[in-house]
């Protein structure tokens, strides 16, 4: 295999361009669409006649896919410009589709981090916005959106409108979480966070079960900025590590000077043995065992940290070639520890599932119309695709639409439509903003003709 | 470092902006779009660069050449270093099928750039020295059916910069003549991906060091040296059979 000594962004690897028209898909292999990515530095032209931006495709399911008959979509990957940056304040203002990777190596070392950060780093901007997305700091600082102060968009009806909280706040709301449906996001401008040394300050400890598991991490989050927890479903205990960090103080912090992990080559075309199943299983069963009982403390770096999945860059490939999907879903506050740990033995109950499943907790909902989080516990499952994940999916919406709670439609890809309409009560507001600023419905993709109804 | 730049705004020359904003270089940028040009600007600042002007020059449009390089000469005081990654790509099909085409692609990655080296060349060594570092191809090294025409700028290209560095070396002109493999930019885009194709990001350090030493002639990435090195010792008869 070949090395490059620099750290580079991996592509989404999905270009065997067939004539014209290339096989799409979204970071879980499936589903797997035709159709035409149009990518360029001048995302004001390249949206000018697409039916769907998308980023750098890390979202799961069918969200940044176009419709089959959606024509072309656009890609921001190469649209990546910082336009504006203020050391004083930490606003930041940049096109759609600066990576976060990108952001981390330009200030991060200089005392600035997003506000809110996904399990990736290979995330665009655009993206982040698009899916409203949250990170382990969700309880403290909700989610990336409440951070964003201006979106430069192109609607539906062709028109580039800036919009924020206080200016064309409906179509900003709506936008934030809306998963490209509202229009083209071209710029955002978000503060960061000031942060007093780049290294984190972590504790992780294990849970003999869950219920433990979840009262320790809903209890970390009134003193830790940053909480998660793995939890092991396969175990009949539903036992457990809790994770939790802060960022350094600068005494704290290693005297070294702070780099990045190097030596990140881009897999263009990493053969899909290097990873399998198996390896990835026992990865994860070994997890747990090598944790041991006691507390671990110390420091630790922000990519091990935040990315720790981004050092096996082509980790998707590892569930062979019908791909996988995650599942990911809020059990409302409302319903109680209780309800969750009844969640996570169904999970168990289904079987035939990955060890490790991510549990975290929620703060409050934001104004984003869409937006997945609200307070409660998130489960995010791995599950790869075979005849059965319809019919798991499911059986676990039926729980979750009974309890109140919602899924992620960033992860989605199996969710049927009479579900989703069960869990939100919100689309007909969303509806209505589509409505008033794309009366032709010109912007859809496969994941809204699926779950909205949207023409193919 | 002062920095002359033609082309930062898009693909390779973006990143190797970027590489030289990162350690706060002084960089000049010309191009065809001025608020283009500013945004770009922006963004090397954020980096770490500064960049004390943004001047209109078009690559199809000599006049605009001297006039430019005058004013970013004016901006920067003094001058280190001049780098071109500006440059037209085109299909052999859309380059044979269309003349103007042909032309534009012709005087923009040949004439032009060579008027572009020439009056630059003029400056550095008027300044008692300096570095020129512009972007050829693998496509220079030989002939191949589907990329002649655009090969044969960048061969005419590669044989022109290779005379300039013979002969000026001594009077402190380092000529750095860059021959990219493919490399994964908007320029390459639905074109299809051969091996050891790569991203900007990949291959802008080892262009830096390029000009940071003055090496007369940098294939990046390096493997492209000896894959040219076999293509270049293939026969006719094998050529004519290949379609690549
Ligand atoms: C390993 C891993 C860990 C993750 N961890 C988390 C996590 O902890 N929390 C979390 O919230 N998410 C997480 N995610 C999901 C990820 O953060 C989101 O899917 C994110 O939106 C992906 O960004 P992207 O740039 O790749 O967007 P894409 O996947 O390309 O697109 C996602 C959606 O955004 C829309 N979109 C993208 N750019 C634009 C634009 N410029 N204008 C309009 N619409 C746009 C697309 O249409 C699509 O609907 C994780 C994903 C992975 C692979
Ligand atoms: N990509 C490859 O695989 C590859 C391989 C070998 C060699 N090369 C060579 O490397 C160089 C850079 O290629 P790239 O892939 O980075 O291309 P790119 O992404 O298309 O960028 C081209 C750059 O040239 C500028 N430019 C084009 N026409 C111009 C004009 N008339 N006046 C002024 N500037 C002009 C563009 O500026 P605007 O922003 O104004 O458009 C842009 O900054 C080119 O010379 C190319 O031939 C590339």
């Amino acid at each position: 295999m070949r090395s490059v000594a620099t750290p580079v962004l991996p592509v989404t690897r999905n270009a065997t361009a067939t004539s014209a028209a290339t096989r799409l898909s979204g970071w879980g292999r499936s589903p797997v669409v035709e159709g035409l990515e149009r990518i360029g530095e001048d995302l004001e032209r390249l949206t000018r006649d697409v039916s769907l931006t998308r980023g750098l495709g890390r979202s799961y399911g069918d969200s940044s896919l176009p419709a089959k008959g959606g024509g072309t979509i656009a890609s921001t990957r190469l649209a990546d410009r910082i336009l504006a940056f203020d050391p004083e304040t930490g606003v930041l203002r940049a096109e759609a589709g600066l990576s976060l990777f990108a952001l981390n190596r330009a200030l991060l070392d200089r005392g600035w981090f997003t506000p809110v950060s996904p399990g990736t780093q290979f995330v665009t901007l655009g993206g982040m916005v698009a899916s409203d997305v949250h990170g382990k700091n969700h309880h403290e600082a909700g989610t990336f959106g409440r951070h964003v102060s201006r979106l430069l968009l192109r609607a539906g009806s062709g028109d580039i409108v800036e919009t924020g909280p206080d200016v064309e706040r409906e179509l900003f709301d709506a936008t934030v979480g809306g998963m490209g449906l509202t229009g083209h996001i071209l710029e955002v401008e978000v503060r960061l966070k000031r942060v007093n040394s780049p290294w984190i300050w972590s504790e992780s400890e294990t849970a003999p079960d869950f219920e433990t598991l979840a009262e320790r991490l809903v209890d970390a989050g009134r003193s830790w900025p940053y909480t998660v927890a793995w939890a092991d479903l396969l175990h009949p205990s539903g036992r457990g590590i809790l994770v939790k960090g802060r960022w350094a103080e600068p005494g704290e912090a290693p005297t070294t000077k702070f780099t990045w992990p190097g030596a990140v080559a881009i897999p263009f075309d990493m053969p899909g043995w290097a990873i399998n199943p198996l390896s990835m299983r026992m990865f994860n069963a070994l997890y747990l065992a090598k944790h041991g009982r006691r507390t671990r403390t110390g420091i630790a770096h922000p990519q091990s940290f935040f990315y720790p999945l981004d050092a096996i860059l082509d980790w998707n490939r590892a569930y062979g070639s019908r791909g996988f999907t995650q599942y990911q879903c809020v059990i409302p506050k409302e319903s109680g520890v209780a309800a969750a740990a009844k969640f996570a033995r169904l999970v168990r109950e289904t079987g035939g599932l990955p060890c490790l499943v991510v549990v975290k907790d929620f703060g409050p909902e934001g104004p984003g119309v869409l937006s997945f989080p609200k307070p409660g516990i998130t489960f995010a499952i791995d599950l790869p695709v075979t005849d059965v994940t319809p019919g798991l999916v499911a059986r676990l919406n039926d729980v979750v639409a009974a309890e109140g709670g919602r899924v992620y439609l960033t992860k989605d890809a199996f969710t049927s439509r009479e579900h989703f309409r069960a869990m939100e009560p919100r689309l007909a507001a969303f509806d209505d903003v589509r409505r008033r600023w794309d009366p032709d419905r010109k912007i859809r993709s496969a994941q809204s003709v699926r779950l909205l109804g949207d023409n193919e | 470092m002062n920095v002359v730049f033609l082309g930062a705004t898009k693909g390779i020359g973006r990143a190797v902006a970027r590489k030289l904003a990162e350690r706060g270089d002084r960089i000049a940028l010309i191009g065809r779009d001025v608020e283009d040009l500013k945004r770009s600007a922006a963004d090397l600042e954020a980096l770490g660069g500064s960049v004390p002007a943004t001047i209109p020059c078009d690559l199809l449009d000599r006049a605009t050449i001297e006039p430019a390089l005058a004013s970013a000469w004016e901006a920067l005081g003094k001058v280190d270093a001049v780098v071109v990654t500006a440059g037209l790509f085109g299909t052999q099909d859309a380059l044979e099928a269309d003349a103007d085409m042909r032309d534009r692609v012709l005087t923009a990655d040949f004439t032009n750039t060579v008027h572009v080296c020439e009056a630059s060349a003029v400056r550095l060594i008027e300044a008692g020295g300096g570095t020129l570092c512009v972007l050829s191809s693998v496509s220079g090294d030989r002939p191949r059916k589907t990329a002649y025409l655009y090969g044969a700028a960048k061969a005419g290209l590669s044989f022109y910069l290779e005379g300039l560095d013979l002969k000026y070396r001594d009077a402190g002109l380092k000529t750095v003549l860059i021959k990219p493999g493919f490399i994964k930019t908007g320029m390459t885009e639905g074109l299809p991906v051969p091996p050891f194709a790569t991203v900007p990001e990949a291959i802008a350090p080892a262009i830096v060091r390029a000009i940071d030493r003055g090496t007369g002639v940098a294939y990046v990435p390096g493997i492209w040296r000896f894959v040219m090195l076999a293509i270049c010792s293939l026969p006719k008869f094998v050529m004519r059979k290949l379609n690549f």
